[in-house]
């Protein structure tokens, strides 16, 4: 696929990368390229003319708090995220996804903007940013030169498997994680053949506020690689939200979750056996949340 | 007829310049092009770890990294490891604690215990295995290998520990 490519361009600037995105023919975005290789090797990508490698631009990988969001840099490598003191303080789901997130050698080169643009149903830090409501920031150059941005939801991002709502024209540029209060309760669960560098079969993030009473509120519930995107299991969160978790409204919640999922059969698994995990281990998961 | 980029990096320690084509992998670049053959071509796809190297004294998988994205980066190869104190130490302890069988596997594992023991000096068994779960090895069942990185970080941490006497 690479005998496509007529120009390849390592800017150092936000400006000068923007630019050679908007170039007629587009380019290619190659940051920590380890979906890119195989999927390059695999004939799986179509190259545009210019095969643009960020990995340079300055300022796109630093972790910062504004105002009421964590932000993090789209150049930020898991590995820098990880062991990241103001994300493990703050987003200790994502950290918890990320320990489940291939292998170390992986870790220390894909970054977290190619995780998201990569779009993989079954992408292991697109659930727990759905569940922590987290925005994308894609920015662009206008036609006096300047940059502008916008934010999307990531719950609006994604499209279909390897299909995201960034223009061609545009640069995911960082991640915007709300800061919560306390009472947070944060769980996440991928099941898999092994800890380690397996696709996962179903994933599970959940993100909600307990109270005083012990009622849940701001319940988000997101599941991968049960559809062509992940998704929220918006019924079961409507089961859940304001109300006292107990046993039976966990099964209850669960099964809602199990009937909102859309898989498929594939190698991994059955869509009948997808959708017990579903059930069972967001049944589990509650069930851990109402005895902690 | 693919695209050709000029890259300036340091290799062990060295400095090169070399033409690439922009789809060409680091791990293509090390054995095909420079012919530095202790890095493994295993998988070619990120699952196996045979072809481990360190990038700016990370560990990343040389099969998944551009070679024009080496521009300006320090490369180091199971060959740059020869004199590096912790390089030693583990190959000393993969040869007595039997963690070497057919042998493939071993560069990737100790260029990934290297970076271990840099970044974690005295790891424990559990952070042996959490280390390696990038790594394959089909003979030995890993539990030798395991003994084998933490024995190595326990005698670096003894020696090091004898120094300061």
């Amino acid at each position: 696929m690479m005998n496509a490519v007529e120009r390849y361009l390592a800017p150092t600037t936000l400006a000068q990368a923007l630019a050679a995105l908007a170039t007629p023919g587009g380019a290619t975005v190659l940051a920590g390229g380890t979906d890119l290789m195989p999927q390059a090797n695999a004939g799986r990508v179509k190259a545009a003319s210019t095969l643009l490698n960020i990995r340079r631009v300055q300022g796109l990988s630093a972790v910062a708090l504004d105002g009421n969001a964590l932000v993090i840099g789209t150049l930020a490598t898991l590995a820098t995220l990880q062991h990241d003191a103001l994300v493990r303080a703050q987003a200790p789901l994502l950290v918890d996804a990320i320990d489940h997130f291939a292998s170390d050698q992986i870790r220390n080169a894909a970054t977290l903007g190619g995780n998201l643009c990569n779009a993989s149903p079954a992408g292991d830090t697109l659930t727990p940013l759905l569940a922590l409501d987290a925005q994308v920031e894609l920015a662009r150059l206008t036609d006096d030169g300047s940059i502008a941005t916008r934010r999307l939801p990531l719950a609006d991002f994604f499209i279909a498997p390897g299909r995201t709502r960034r223009e061609p024209h545009e640069l995911l540029t960082a991640v915007r994680v709300p800061l919560r209060g306390t009472g947070q309760i944060a769980r996440f669960h991928k099941a898999g053949t092994r800890p380690a560098l397996d696709i996962s079969t179903i994933s599970i993030a959940l993100a909600a506020q307990r109270d005083d009473q012990g009622c849940l509120h701001d319940v988000r519930l997101a599941l991968g690689a049960v559809a062509p995107t992940p998704v929220r299991a918006h019924r079961a969160e409507a089961l859940l939200e304001g109300r006292r978790l107990d046993a039976a409204l966990a099964a209850q919640a669960a099964q809602a979750a199990a009937d909102e999922a859309t898989p498929i059969d594939d190698v991994r698994a059955t869509a009948w056996y997808r959708r017990e995990l579903v059930n069972n281990l967001t049944r589990r998961m509650l069930d851990d949340v109402t005895q902690a | 007829m693919s695209l050709k980029h000029e890259i300036r990096f340091r290799l062990n320690g060295v400095e090169q310049r070399t033409s690439v084509d922009v789809g060409l992998s680091a791990l293509q670049l090390l054995r095909d092009v420079i012919g530095l053959p202790g890095t493994k071509y295993g998988c070619g796809e990120g699952e196996c770890g045979a072809c481990t190297i360190l990038v700016d004294g990370a560990s990343v998988n040389a099969c998944l990294l551009f070679a024009v994205d080496c521009g300006g980066r320090e490369l180091t190869t199971i060959e740059g490891l020869a004199g590096d104190p912790r390089a030693q130490a583990l190959r000393q302890a993969f040869v007595a604690h039997g963690a070497v069988q057919c042998g493939f596997c071993t560069p990737g594992m100790v260029v990934q215990a290297t970076h271990l023991l840099a970044v974690e000096p005295k790891p424990d068994a559990a952070s042996a295995k959490r280390a390696i779960e990038g790594n394959l090895c089909r003979c030995t069942g890993y539990q030798k290998i395991v003994d084998a990185i933490v024995d190595a970080g326990a005698r670096l941490a003894d020696t090091t520990a004898g120094d300061k006497q």
